[in-house]
């Protein structure tokens, strides 16, 4: 059952929180739609399960467009950030009321919850109240309760972040095993990019209310298709400046521009883990600082003529040695990524 | 009931930081308070209870046979439940409205709502008879209709509603403001109606705040004086209440009679005390 959201534009008041967003997600895939906070991902969660109405564009789920249906009728299964289990219902009560509602036979619905019980790992806690579960537990029978009535469709809102890191990773794993079981096509919303590229096989880059790029998980790190999914994928070097005779050069760095007309302003990312930097005299720049960060190290230098630098390595690389503040390295790029500069820079 | 209450909360007592030990200042401190409610409290209970039971329980039963005090009674039992039961879906309501939705006026409205606690009873009744007096247009067109509202059991009923509307209001609202909305919306992805999402999710953790509210509203429109002797008119047998009932008594010098339907009163309202609080503890429990 795949989905199609078709140009999808939704403002609330003046504030446009999506604008003319397209998905594409394809029937039994895992898919995660990764931005920065309040760029919009929820909203088109929302507007796929029918909780909010788009105002242009369509959403069609099995080739069937479900515009005009309610949000009770589309059979979508909804996870929600704090997961909204119903307070006064047991474990077993929350899972069975999508039954219940829908009038199942009451032993049909007693199978339905048990299974859903055992797959979910939740025995044992059947007549627990929500408020006498761990997050992970809530979690899960936020997932079971969802998957009750068989929904066509998963949509999970921030499922990790109302738990602890430990857990979280944990529950990923224990995502992507389920997904594996299941094969219902889902689509998962997250702000933290190790959680989409560790469970998602599909991930959709949204900012600002606009997706930015849309791929496999490595399609998207090795090959970001704007400046923003380049910044938002791990620490960045940035440096403008104006192509001539079809090379970007910012201090020592030279990046070919095939086809780039001379004088065209362009800029230069590139990520602090994608260089190699070693001490040598005279090098080309100098370090500042040598910071410690759990297992990686990251270290501050300034380049000749281009300015400040940043790169990371892991904490045992041989890189590193006689790496100190004040001696003079060399710097190997291994990718380096230009993007066109809307406006003028500041002169190169 | 005990059972959820005990494992939502973690048990009173043990390291809890509130006990504290008692030291001299402390038994000094706590003699000083239990006396001072005592003198104001528990003294005059006690007075007024051996005054109202000095015929024995009997001696109760013969002052509701006094002219007009059982029907007294009557009308004022009647007309506090009716008008709290009243309250408690439109108090329910409003405090929906108040949390649930940003609008123009919002903070006006909930000052509104306090509004009753705040101004005399005694001038909410003037408001009443100066709306629905005989004299006024609209007093008249009620008339006309064979429904008055001033000096008649319709005005009693529009003071205790107003009397005892914050009650509800006041007691479903922080319950409300903990509730997640996305429980509702879960509950209509998962195909429930507007009803049965009402019914099953939104209603059961209201519950205990709107049955509290609504016996606080019910015991203090039973103790309502001010508005209804402006409002009602007081013709015994037809729109006398109790306390206005009491209060004839008392100018007419018959204190026992007054003390003994007055131990009737205080009866209900002290019988109604546990499950007011019982219900509030209940309440809070929900707040998860």
């Amino acid at each position: 059952m795949g989905i199609r959201v078709e140009h999808i534009t939704k403002r609330f008041g003046s504030f446009v929180a999506v604008q003319d967003v397209s998905l594409q997600i394809r029937p039994g895939e895992l898919s995660a739609l990764l931005g920065p906070s309040g760029g919009g991902k929820s909203t088109i969660l929302r507007i796929i399960s029918g909780l909010e109405t788009a105002d242009e564009g369509r959403v069609v789920i099995d080739g069937q467009s479900v515009d005009h249906l309610h949000a009770r009728a589309r059979n979508i299964g909804f996870v929600f950030q704090h997961y909204a289990l119903f307070r006064h219902m047991t474990v077993a009560q929350n899972i069975g009321f999508g039954l219940e509602v829908r009038k199942a036979p009451k032993e049909s619905r007693r199978r339905r919850v048990a299974d859903l019980i055992d797959l979910l790992g939740l025995q044992g806690l059947e007549d627990r109240l929500p408020s006498q579960l761990s997050g992970g537990q809530r979690q899960r029978v936020a997932v079971a309760r969802a998957l009750a009535p068989e929904p066509k469709v998963l949509l999970l809102d921030e499922p990790f972040s109302a738990v602890d890191a430990q857990v979280r990773e944990e529950l990923r794993r224990w995502l992507r095993r389920l997904h594996d079981d299941l094969h219902v096509t889902s689509i998962f919303v997250t702000h933290d990019q190790s959680e989409a590229f560790s469970v998602a096989d599909r991930v959709f880059i949204i900012n600002e209310g606009r997706l930015e790029q849309s791929g496999t998980p490595l399609e998207v790190l090795d090959d970001p298709a704007t400046e923003f999914v380049a910044r938002f994928l791990g620490e960045v070097n940035v440096y403008d400046g104006r192509v001539h005779e079809g090379f970007l050069r910012v201090g020592p760095i030279e990046v070919a521009a095939r086809d780039v007309a001379d004088g065209t302003p362009m800029r230069m990312i590139l990520r602090a883990y994608d260089l190699k930097l070693w001490r040598e005299e005279p090098g080309v720049g100098v370090v500042r600082r040598v910071l410690l960060l759990g297992d990686r190290v990251k270290v501050e230098a300034v380049l000749d003529g281009a300015g400040p630098l940043f790169a990371q390595f892991p904490r045992r690389s041989s890189l590193l040695k006689g790496i100190e503040p004040g001696c003079r390295i060399a710097v190997e790029v291994s990718t380096a990524r230009l993007y066109p500069l809307p406006a003028d820079p500041p002169g190169p | 009931m005990a059972a959820l209450m005990g494992t939502v909360r973690p048990s009173p007592g043990g390291a809890s930081p509130a006990v504290l030990k008692p030291g001299a200042a402390g038994i000094a401190g706590r003699g000083l308070f239990a006396s001072w409610l005592s003198l104001l409290v528990a003294l005059p209970l006690a007075v007024l209870a051996w005054h109202g039971l000095e015929g024995g329980p009997s001696g109760v039963l013969a002052a509701l046979e006094l002219p007009y005090a059982w029907e007294a009674l009557q009308l004022t039992l009647w007309t506090s439940a009716v008008t709290a039961i009243l309250n408690a879906v439109m108090g329910t309501a409003t405090a929906w409205v108040l949390v649930r939705y940003r609008f123009w006026g919002r903070s006006l409205l909930s000052m509104l709502v306090d509004l009753p606690l705040a101004i005399p009873t005694l001038v909410a009744g003037l408001m009443i008879v100066n709306l629905f007096g005989p004299q006024t247009p609209l007093g008249a067109w009620c008339k006309g209709l064979g429904f008055p509202v001033a000096f008649a059991v319709p005005g009693i009923v529009l003071a205790l509603l107003f009397i005892n509307l914050p009650f509800v209001v006041r007691s479903v609202e922080p319950v409300l403001m903990d509730l997640d909305p996305a429980e509702e919306e879960a509950a209509v992805i998962l195909g429930a109606r507007t009803w049965t999402t009402l019914r099953r999710v939104l209603l059961p953790p209201l519950a205990p705040a709107i049955a509290g509210g609504t016996l606080q509203g019910f015991a203090r429109a039973l103790a309502e004086f001010g508005s209804i002797v402006v409002v009602s008119g007081n013709i015994p047998g037809r729109t006398l209440t109790s306390p206005v009932f009491i209060f004839g008594e008392v100018e007419a010098g018959r204190t026992e009679a007054a003390a003994a339907v007055s131990v009737v009163l205080l009866a209900i309202a002290i019988g109604l005390q546990p499950a007011v609080r019982w219900l509030n503890r209940l309440a809070g429990a929900r707040h998860v």
